[in-house]
């Protein structure tokens, strides 16, 4: 009998001495989810009910009306080009940073970081600076009738700017903690570079670039700052989602403001399922590498 | 090691670094750097004069301010959030754990219009604070609202990692040396939590200082008294003030860049902090 109870009342005594008290646990519990009720919870859900407010006649009439459409197809072709540019630098970046030794390594990672730090007008206003009017390309371009800034090439490069280290960001550690050895061992064998990279580095790297890449479309596809500065708010021409939201809302229509919100809420929604759903497969990728 | 680059057997290097220095180049540092040329243009008293003006320094104290009030919430309750993440099981966890992320995914226009709804007087949350004499949108306190809001996910993603690591026997061990909860709390686990909180503080400071999209449908935008400096830009930039507009992003850069520098440092001490202490295998 007592070889039975007694590491039961072990086990029991020791969750005792490292855990808290019932009542500090569950009010600790309480005030955190008092904290995301009233921060996180009640705006996602205030979105979609003051979209539905007014019936699904009118929300439904807001997310077809041409405006909206046009500014859906706008926001999906940018990010349709921002994000395979920054999944073909991210890689590059990561290749070069992961897979080598060289001098200025950390410089290059924190340059590569650096668009994360920069508020996201101002990214918008460099571009101004270099293809606006009063910039320094400005007047050749205007001679040549090619705008940048104020139609959809300056929301594209606004875009890709703040989107920068997203994927880059992801692939690094990822690649690093990797190491060459795999790597090496194929280019012994005779493998062609291409070959090495399509057959060793990207089956070990695909969940990390797809959650790179998800992260990176969602930021694209949201990116309001930035984009506001170079656009120049032409409706049905230069509108994305995030600034069609903006110009319904100072319009006082807000259920339609809220009903194309809520697209985009929708949009973050998924992205976070797809988050969560990749680092539940990358968690079991790990363990199966580990075992072999 | 007198080099540039170590040898090594795999190909591609060349390519691969001399794509990413001219992507970078021509993304990020040749605009970039448009800002401080431009910038050069001016002479030091004209510069000085454009950012020391009245309605700019408001406008600092008000951004700055703001920002560190939302930092210091999000510190506090962000500790709570990991820790509750972490240590407990409470139903719906996992969705709570992948909702904390929302504010990096939901756009920050939606959330601007989001929060301003519930905030406005006659919304869900302004009604309860409206008879008590608290106006929360079209004030700073909205200000304050949204930059929370914006860097809730930051001290929970860098708290919750260390506090996964940190190994049950250190508190063990406080446990058997007499220590109660809170002692081994405060003397045990909060020293090894600490670089990751101020780490998370300082990103979530960083990420407010330069926030547009949410703030401006909440904020009210007075000069003086709730106009945020990355709005100021804009309105400059909409008077085709581009000196001014300039100049304001410059000060900006400037305190990103130095913000930039605090935060790695920060990350090198807590990575170099949690592999002494927790002596990785």
């Amino acid at each position: 009998m007592t070889t039975i109870t007694f590491p039961v009342s072990g086990a029991t005594f020791r969750q005792r001495a490292t855990q808290e008290p019932a009542w500090v646990r569950r009010s600790l519990i309480g005030l955190a989810l008092v904290f995301l009720t009233l921060f996180l919870f009640i705006p996602l859900i205030s979105v979609f009910y003051e979209a539905f407010k007014k019936g699904a006649a009118v929300y439904f009439a807001a997310i077809t009306d041409p405006d909206a459409v046009s500014a859906i197809k706008l926001t999906l072709t940018v990010a349709a080009i921002a994000v395979p540019l920054n999944l073909v630098f991210g890689i590059a970046a990561a290749w070069a940073i992961a897979k080598f030794e060289f001098r200025g390594k950390n410089l290059l990672i924190t340059l590569i970081d650096l668009p994360f730090s920069v508020s996201p007008v101002v990214s918008g206003l460099i571009y101004v600076l270099v293809f606006g009017l009063q910039g320094w390309l400005g007047p050749w371009l205007a001679e040549h009738d090619f705008k940048i800034i104020f139609a959809v090439p300056g929301i594209v490069l606004a875009t890709v700017f703040v989107t920068v280290p997203f994927i880059a960001r992801e692939l690094i550690p990822l690649m690093q903690a990797q190491g060459t050895e795999e790597e090496e061992a194929a280019v012994v064998l005779g493998a062609s570079g291409w070959q090495t990279f399509y057959q060793i580095t990207l089956p070990n790297i695909k969940w990390g670039l797809l959650y790179g890449a998800i992260l990176c479309n969602a930021r694209a596809m949201g990116e309001f700052g930035a984009v506001s500065v170079v656009s120049g708010h032409i409706r049905g021409s230069t509108n994305t989602l995030p600034l069609h939201v903006e110009i319904l809302y100072n319009e006082y229509n807000f259920a339609a403001a809220f009903a194309v919100a809520s697209l985009l809420a929708l949009l973050a929604l998924v992205t976070l399922a797809l988050k969560t759903l990749i680092e539940f497969r990358n968690k079991q990728y790990q363990k199966q590498r580990g075992e072999e | 090691m007198s080099t540039f680059k170590q040898y090594s057997i795999l190909p591609g290097f060349n390519l691969a670094l001399g794509f990413t220095l001219l992507y970078l180049s021509l993304i990020v540092l040749i605009p970039l750097s448009a800002a401080f040329i431009r910038t050069a243009e001016l002479t030091w008293p004209e510069f000085w004069t454009i950012i020391t003006t009245p309605r700019v320094l408001a406008s600092y104290r008000l951004t700055f301010g703001a920002s560190f009030a939302a930092a210091l919430v999000n510190a506090a309750f962000g500790l709570l959030v990991a820790w509750v993440l972490v240590r407990y099981d409470f139903p719906g966890k996992k969705i709570v754990d992948a909702l904390v992320d929302l504010p990096f995914a939901l756009p920050t226009a939606v959330a601007g219009i989001s929060l301003t709804a519930l905030y406005a007087g006659n919304g869900w949350i302004g009604q309860f604070l409206e008879p008590l004499g608290i106006k929360v949108a079209f004030t700073p306190l909205g200000i304050f609202v949204a930059l929370t809001f914006i860097g809730l996910p930051f001290v929970v993603r860098t708290v919750q990692p260390v506090l996964e690591d940190i190994e049950a026997e250190l508190e063990e061990a406080a446990a058997t040396l007499g220590a109660n909860r809170w002692q081994t709390f405060t003397r045990v686990i909060f020293p090894v939590l600490f670089p990751a909180l101020i780490t998370g503080f300082a990103l979530a400071f960083a990420r407010a200082v330069g926030e547009y999209g949410s703030v401006i449908f909440i904020a009210g935008n007075m000069p003086m008294i709730s106009e945020i400096t990355p709005l100021l830009i804009i309105t400059k930039l909409e008077q085709y003030d581009y000196a001014g507009a300039t100049a304001l992003s410059v000060v900006m850069l400037v305190i990103s860049f130095i913000l930039l520098l605090i935060i790695n440092l920060l990350q090198w001490w807590n990575r170099r902090r949690s592999s002494d202490s927790l002596g990785s295998p």
